[in-house]
This record gives structure tokens, C-alpha cells and sequence, in this order.
């Protein structure tokens, strides 16, 4: 029992039927601009004007000779520039593909089969892997035992897929842009 | 906040949780089933409108703190990438810095509405002394906050602000050390405010709670200043007083939003758009505007320790208002000359507020022979007064207007409520 | 008795409330300056992007950067403002490959490289405008002790606010915009009658001197007079006059025209976000409006049967 006045409310239908008409669009919308008001405190969160303007760059490779790796900071991640011997590319060329877990060719891996570039994360979970390493002469996972060959594509270990392939073009024989 | 519930619990997960933490019945009582004096005019929607300022700025402030940096080389520039590159960050800023002024704002109403209603006076003393708790701690708070851009104004805000300390008997030059963590402010100044401005707003939320019940075990005062008697004198808290203070808060935001989207630089200082630097003191230091008074009380004082001791007991005097004024009858509606010096009052505190920012060696407003100084000394003199002579002697001699027998007779008049008494109680019977 | 009582209530509340009035409007009166007899006054432009609904002329903010960049870019930095900025919506909205080439035009050091040297590289849309000098010191050195400031907020760090201009619906960044483009016209190569015969007019009057004049004169030194330069002693000589920049678009370049479009540069500079900030403002205050009169209606309608 509430300490308070509650007087009978001449409650014709009509006069119910317009207030609840009222309190549900106020409700509404009040509702709609909370709802559009919270995005921006979510929003803020992604990528800033600053981090977004450093999403790409250009990567010198001439002197990166034949059997050498470069590694390069993108968008806070490894990305691996391998220079793939003949013999590298050869054993990639004649894998079957059905014995892939993530069927890729290799042509789908470098555009110029003698550059492979990628994201140097194992897509087990986020760790680094180490080059010319692991069962298959490529890169082997030490946190999970992920092995990947020499066109970085997963062929033993718990990782699900091949390391990632970022976009990137040649800008010239001897300089690339990543992203 | 207990005894008002009306809260029974539906289902099963309701009996549940009832019996193991009784939390939804509390806040049934404090925000539905709670009674309140059916007479609150619009001066009580402030303390509404002031716990939404407080989300307001624990939201964008903790949103703020992930993208801000707390060091002497970095904090300018971080704040500016707020302001240029962080989505959104231009709004969310604006929205803080002036969310801060628009609180205050909000407050003093708040404050200023308690003084003319008596709303300190027995039973309610420790809700008065809470929510002065409140206020120092928004105080700090605010000056911390101010500080963080990192601007001239924020620098040399903090270096004045700081050196006030220096007035302590004794140990006073240590405590300046002790606060600036340095010989001067820097770095590690500003790390400790940071680290300071993002807990006190979760101490302060915990005394708004502590006020909030405070409220709830003597109920609200009212315009008249006497205590609801009947059932005929109260309404539920909701929908009746929930339902106008959401209203007043969208007109609030209006006013929040008008500033921070038109003009939001209006409460802010241009100087604070220019790095700190140590070696170069603006030509005028002015704190942020809700400090203005006390910053004239100290200015108008000519010894520094006095000028310091005098602008904290203008702040601490407030305390003991309770125990300073003497009149029985609360409402300053029933207090004729009362009413006057409140408002001598407020203008004073809106004189002592426009002479902390002007020069105290002009003349006041151009008249010739009579200086800032002058003027913020009778200012100051006023303001203790108006605590210390006229509060306790007022209540003495004031003959006070003869004050109603309830609340409903007030509002309907005495023939009015009777009649709408006879109507509760058909309205029971028939119920039952 | 009683009578008497509440006329003086009614007048006190009626001072109190001209005491507010006097106070709130000397405040603004005081803070437009009082200027000495005699000087001119301030030009008032009424700029493009003021208004509520403002927005900036996009051929302006180009032909500002260009003066921003022919001329103030010689003493003047502008730390915070990115190259990439100038392609951004709200602002001189310059193409993005525009952007790439101005910023290409200047270099910038990177590295270390391989082999741990530093190198030059030209200047990428993410990069800063340049810097003039190498650090403070530098530029203090090179222009006789005084600092030439960094420009990126300098519209914002000089924007008194007016309390005229919030009544007239404008933005309180027209403060900024003001100042900077009277400063630029605001030079005058001898020190002017008005301050001479103030100068002997505060000798007469045996007042304590004005701190910018001396016992006898007004004097310069190595200064330069400016009619709306706190003190009229500013250490940057005259930048802009007619014809000191040849605009692409074929405007005529006159000292006005220069100073205007380098005034609302620098505003943009200093608040990039200005436009977005105030469409999103008109959608914001427009939904407040409605759904403060939702929430009367509501309020109205719970209370309707209480008398209170």
C-alpha cells in the first residue's frame, strides 16, 4: 500500500487508447535516439583517422637476394617477404592439392613465384612462426606445432588455414606496396 | 531506503533473488513506491538532472581516458588527436568539457534550491552534509580534470592551485613537494591528477548514494517547508516524479547539447589551446568559472595565508549551515526577510563570481575611484556574513508568516483536500 | 506593516535581477577591450561558416592554405595538421592525389634504415606540414628572440569569445578569425596620432603610466605597430599585402581577400571537425526539441488529474 494519492482515473476508452498512444512514442522514441546515441561510444573504439592514414606501405626488396627473408611491421603485425629459391618453389608447385588443408596453388599464394609475401601470424592463434623451419621447409609454429611449407600453407598442427596473403602491388621490379 | 516497498515479486527468479539480496525491492523503493510531497515545484528537478550530469561525465570520461595520455610531452597531443582523429573524439570531448560546467550548473541550482526551501534543517543534516561531500569532491575533481589538457591555463591553473598549499604552518612547503611529486609542475603531476580525476567520480557516485538514501529516511522537503502529515499530501515517486524529471533532463540536454555542438568553446579558455609551458605566465589566470567566487575571496584577502584559509572556510562554512541557522520555520516563503538576504546572496555570489576574472586594480565597472578590490572585499564580507551573523540572528528575530496546516490543504485549500479525502476514501473502500 | 514588508521583498528581487542584468552585461563589455580614444575600429566579416548552419567555401580554404603555405609556412608551423586533413570532408576537400603532390613537395626524415642511418623521404599524406625550423630555439634565434607560434590552433588559442556574436547566432570561433584578420591589416609604419596624443594625454592626466608607454614616448624599438596587437607591439613585420600571392583560381589578390581566406584557413585548421559538428548539432538539438515535447505531453498527461 503506497503512502500516496492514487485518484480513480476517468478511464473512458477513447482517452485510454490516446495516452497509451502517447507513452508508447515517447517510449519509442526516446528509445530510437538512445540507441542511435550509443554508437559513437561504441564507435570510438575502431581504427582512428591516424591509425587508418599508416594502413599501407612501400617496402624497398632489392636487396633481398635469392634464399633471404625480410620481415616488415603492417599495421602492428610480421609480414614475411621471402625471395623463394627455385627448389622452394618447386616443392610448392608439386603439391597436390589434395593433400591441403586449405587448398591454395602456389600461383594463388605469390603473384611472382619468386616473391611470397604474408601476414608472418600461424592462424592457430596469433603467435609467429619460424621461417625455414618444421616438417615441410617452411615455417613451423613453436607454440602449437603448426607446420606450414614453403608457400606458407598449413600442412600439419592445429591450425585451420594458410597464413594470410595482405594485398599488395608491385610499384616496381625492386619496390612493393603493402595494402 | 526501506519501509516504502510495495515491491512483491512476480516470479519464481524474483522470490528467488528476494529472499537471498533484497536489491530490486530497494530500488523499487527509492525509485517508484517512494512518497514525495505533491507540491515540488521545478527548483526539484536539479538533483535529477545533476546524477544525470554525473553518467554523463563518467561515460565520456572513461571513454576519454582510452585514447588520452597522462605525460607532460604527450597529454596537448593526445588531446588534439581526441579532437582530430578519434571518431568522434571532437564530440565526446566537447560533450566532458562542457558536461563538467553544465554539472556544476546544475549543483549550485541544487544547493542554492536547498538554501531557500531549508532543506538542511532537522531531520535533514546529514543529507545536507553529504551532499556538500559532493560538492568538494566535484571541486577537486573538476580542477584535475582542468588540468589534463595540458594548456597554459591548465598548467598554471595547477601551479596556483598548488601553491596554495604553501600556507600550511610548518610543513606546508612539503606538501607542495609531496602533491607536485617535483620542484614544479610536471609530469608527474599530471600522472597523479589523471590517476586522481578517474577515481574520485566513482567516490562521489558512491556518496550520491549514501545522499540518495539519506533522502529516503526523511523524504524531500518541499516548497512549504512542513512535513507531508496524510497520505493525501504525498504521490508515488513513479510515474509522477520519475515521468518530470526525465522531462526536465531533456531540457537540460537541450542546453548540454546547445553548447557542445554551437558553441563549445564559450565556457573554456582560449589560452588552454596553447602547450603548457613552464617559462611564460599567461597575462591573466583565471580558474574555470564555477571556482570564480572563491578565487575573488582569496584575491580580495590581502595576506596570502588568510586569502587561502578564507576561500577553503568559504567552502567548509557550508558545512555547518544546518547548525547556523536558527529559524524554526524552513521554507523561505514563510520568511520574508530571510528571502532578501538569499537573494542579496546569489547576486553576491554572481558579483564575487564576475570579479575573479577581471583585474582587482580597475575600477568597477568604470567607475572611477571604486576598484575590483573594493568591491570583492564587501563581496567576501557579505559572504561570511550572510553565514556567520545573519543566518544565526535572523532566526531569532525574523517574524515569519503563519505556515499551513498541510501540504494538500495549501494546494487545494481547506475545503478542497477535505473533499478529496472523502474521494480517497470511497476510492479505498471500493477496492477493498 | 505586511505591506510594507513585501514591497521591500518585490524590490529586492527586483535589484537582484538588474544587479544580474548589469552584472552578465558589463562582463561582455569589459571583455570586447576598451580601446583608447581615437583608434580604429575592428573589422567584423561576416564569414561564410559563422551562422548555424554555416559551412566553409571550399575555393577559400584552398586559397588560404596557399597563403598558409606561400607565406606564414616560412616563419610559422602547424604541428597537428596533417597533410592528409587537406583531402578530408569539412575541409579545402583538395583531391587525393592533389594531397599526395603537395605533400610530396616537401621532405621529411625517416628511418634508421638497414643499416641504422636516418634518410629523407618526401612527405606522405600521413606526414605533418613542415616545420620551418628545427625546434624552438631555432626559430627564436632566427627571428630575433621572438617565437613565431605554430598556426594549428592558433585561431582557437586567440578566439575571445563574444557574447554579441552567440546572440547573433553565430559561432564563438568568429572571435579567432576576427582577431587574425584585423591583425593582418592592423599595421601601420609610424606610431599613429591616437597613440601620441594618448601618450601625452596620460602625461598630462599624471595617471600611472600605461605599462606600454614610456615616461616620454611611445617607442617602438625593433618592434612594429599594430593597431590590434595587445601593446600595438608585435615582433612579425608586416606579412601580406596586396599582390603577395598569385591565386590559382585568378581571384584578385587583395590584402583583404588574403587575409579572409587565411583567416578561415586557419579556423579550419584549428576546428577541422566544424562542420560535421554542427549538421550533427541541428539533428541532435531538433530530436531534443521533440522529445522534450513528448515528455511534456506525458508529464501532462500522468499529472492531469492532480491538483498540485
Amino acid at each position: 500500500m503506497a503512502d500516496s494519492v492514487k485518484l480513480e482515473e476517468p478511464n473512458t476508452g477513447v482517452e485510454q487508447g490516446r495516452r497509451d498512444f502517447l507513452y508508447i512514442a515517447t517510449g519509442a522514441f526516446g528509445a530510437l535516439g538512445v540507441g542511435v546515441g550509443v554508437w559513437p561510444l561504441i564507435d570510438q573504439m575502431n581504427p582512428d583517422a591516424s591509425v587508418k592514414a599508416l594502413a599501407s606501405i612501400e617496402v624497398d626488396i632489392s636487396t633481398v637476394g635469392e634464399g633471404e627473408s625480410l620481415t616488415v611491421n603492417w599495421r602492428g603485425k610480421p609480414v614475411f617477404i621471402r625471395h623463394r629459391t627455385a627448389a622452394e618453389i618447386q616443392a610448392s608447385v608439386d603439391t597436390p592439392l589434395s593433400e591441403l588443408k586449405d587448398p591454395q596453388t602456389d600461383a594463388e599464394r605469390a603473384e611472382k613465384p619468386e616473391w611470397l609475401i604474408m601476414v608472418g601470424v600461424c592462424t592457430h592463434l596469433g603467435c609467429i612462426p619460424l621461417g625455414e623451419a618444421g616438417e615441410y621447409n617452411g615455417w613451423f609454429c613453436p607454440c602449437h606445432n603448426s607446420a606450414y611449407d614453403t608457400a606458407g600453407r598449413i600442412r600439419k598442427g592445429p591450425a585451420p588455414l594458410n597464413m594470410e596473403i595482405p594485398e599488395y602491388e608491385f610499384l616496381s621490379d625492386t619496390k612493393i606496396k603493402i595494402g | 531506503m526501506s519501509g516504502h516497498s510495495t515491491y512483491v515479486p512476480k516470479s519464481n527468479a524474483g522470490k528467488w533473488l528476494e529472499e537471498r539480496l533484497p536489491i530490486i525491492s530497494l530500488m523499487h523503493s527509492a525509485a517508484v513506491s517512494m512518497p514525495n510531497p505533491r507540491n515540488l515545484n521545478y527548483w526539484w528537478v536539479f538533483g535529477g538532472i545533476a546524477m544525470f550530469m554525473l553518467i554523463v561525465q563518467i561515460v565520456t570520461g572513461i571513454i576519454l581516458a582510452m585514447h588520452y595520455t597522462p605525460h607532460a610531452s604527450m597529454a596537448f597531443n593526445s588531446v588534439e588527436h581526441i579532437m582530430r582523429d578519434v571518431n568522434w573524439g571532437w564530440m565526446l570531448r566537447y560533450t566532458h568539457s562542457n558536461g563538467a560546467s553544465m554539472f556544476f550548473i546544475a549543483v549550485y541550482i541544487h544547493i542554492l534550491r536547498g538554501m531557500y526551501y531549508g532543506s538542511y534543517k532537522a531531520p535533514r543534516e546529514v543529507l545536507w552534509l553529504l551532499g556538500m561531500l559532493i560538492y568538494l569532491l566535484m571541486m577537486a575533481t573538476g580542477f584535475m580534470g582542468y588540468v589534463l589538457p595540458w594548456g597554459q591555463m591548465s598548467f598554471w591553473g595547477a601551479t596556483v592551485i598548488t601553491n596554495f598549499f604553501e600556507v600550511v604552518p610548518f610543513i606546508g612547503d612539503d606538501i607542495r613537494t609531496l602533491l607536485w611529486g617535483g620542484f614544479a609542475v610536471d609530469s608527474p603531476t599530471l600522472n597523479r591528477f589523471f590517476s586522481l580525476h578517474y577515481l574520485l567520480p566513482f567516490v562521489i557516485l558512491g556518496v550520491v548514494v549514501l545522499h540518495i538514501w539519506a533522502l529516503h529516511v526523511p523524504g524531500s522537503n518541499n516548497p512549504l517547508g512542513i512535513e507531508p502529515k496524510t497520505k493525501q499530501d504525498t504521490m508515488s515517486f513513479h510515474p509522477y516524479f520519475t515521468m518530470k524529471d526525465l522531462y526536465a533532463i531533456v531540457l537540460f540536454a537541450i542546453l548540454l547539447f546547445y553548447f557542445v555542438f554551437f558553441n563549445p568553446n564559450f565556457m573554456g579558455h582560449p589560452d588552454n589551446y596553447i602547450p603548457a609551458n613552464s617559462l611564460v605566465t599567461p597575462a591573466h589566470i583565471v580558474p574555470e568559472w564555477y571556482y570564480l567566487p572563491f578565487y575573488a575571496i582569496v584575491r580580495a584577502i590581502p595576506d596570502k595565508a588568510l586569502g587561502v584559509a578564507g576561500m577553503f572556510g568559504a567552502i567548509l562554512i557550508m558545512f555547518v549551515v544546518p547548525w547556523l541557522d536558527t529559524s524554526k520555520v524552513r521554507s523561505a516563503k514563510f520568511r520574508p526577510a530571510y528571502r532578501i538576504f538569499f537573494w542579496i546572496f546569489v547576486v553576491n555570489g554572481l558579483l564575487l563570481g564576475y570579479l575573479g576574472q577581471v583585474n582587482t586594480t580597475d575600477d568597477f565597472l568604470g567607475i572611477h575611484g571604486i576598484t575590483n578590490l573594493l568591491i570583492s572585499r564587501v563581496g567576501t564580507i557579505y559572504y561570511f556574513g550572510f553565514f556567520v551573523v545573519i543566518l544565526p540572528v535572523l532566526g531569532l528575530i525574523e517574524k515569519t508568516k503563519p505556515l499551513p496546516n498541510s501540504i494538500s490543504e495549501a494546494v487545494l485549500g481547506v475545503e478542497g483536500a477535505a473533499e478529496e479525502a472523502a474521494e480517497m476514501a470511497v476510492a479505498t473502500k471500493a477496492k477493498a | 506593516m505586511n505591506n510594507l514588508k513585501q514591497n521591500i521583498t518585490s524590490i529586492a528581487r527586483k535589484t537582484a535581477i538588474a544587479l544580474l542584468v548589469v552584472t552578465s552585461v558589463s562582463g561582455s563589455a569589459l571583455a570586447a577591450g576598451g580601446s583608447i580614444e581615437g583608434a580604429p575600429e575592428p573589422a567584423h566579416i561576416d564569414w561564410s561558416w559563422a551562422g548555424v548552419f554555416g559551412t566553409f567555401d571550399r575555393a577559400q580554404l584552398q586559397r588560404g592554405y596557399q597563403v598558409y603555405k606561400e607565406v606564414c609556412a616560412n616563419c610559422h608551423a602547424m604541428d597537428l595538421v596533417k597533410f592528409r586533413n587537406l583531402s578530408e570532408p569539412g575541409g579545402p576537400e583538395f583531391s587525393e592525389a592533389a594531397v599526395k603532390a603537395l605533400a610530396a613537395e616537401y621532405e621529411i626524415e625517416d628511418g634508421p634504415d638497414a643499416e641504422g642511418e636516418m634518410f629523407m623521404r618526401p612527405r606522405e599524406p600521413k606526414d605533418a606540414m613542415p616545420a620551418p625550423f628545427a625546434n624552438n630555439n631555432a626559430a627564436k634565434s632566427s627571428n630575433g628572440g621572438a617565437l613565431p607560434p605554430d598556426l594549428s590552433l592558433i585561431a582557437k588559442a586567440r578566439g575571445h569569445f563574444s557574447f554579441k556574436d552567440m546572440f547573433m547566432g553565430r559561432d564563438g570561433l568568429t572571435g579567432g578569425s576576427n582577431y587574425l584578420y584585423n591583425l593582418l591589416l592592423g599595421y601601420e609604419d609610424e606610431v599613429p596620432e591616437y597613440i601620441l596624443a594618448h601618450d601625452e594625454h596620460t602625461n598630462e592626466m599624471g595617471k600611472e603610466a600605461d605599462p606600454n608607454f614610456t615616461e616620454e614616448h611611445f617607442e617602438l624599438g625593433d618592434s612594429n605597430f599594430n593597431n590590434f596587437f595587445e601593446g600595438y607591439k608585435i615582433a612579425m613585420a608586416q606579412p601580406l599585402d596586396d599582390d603577395y600571392v598569385e591565386y590559382t583560381d585568378g581571384t584578385v589578390a587583395t590584402l583583404e581577400q588574403q587575409a579572409e581566406d587565411v583567416a578561415s584557413f586557419l579556423i579550419w585548421a584549428a576546428e577541422p571537425k566544424m562542420e560535421i559538428r554542427k549538421s550533427i548539432g541541428i539533428k541532435v538539438l531538433l530530436y531534443l526539441i521533440i522529445l522534450a515535447g513528448l515528455m511534456y505531453a506525458v508529464k501532462r498527461r500522468i499529472w492531469e488529474n492532480v491538483r498540485h
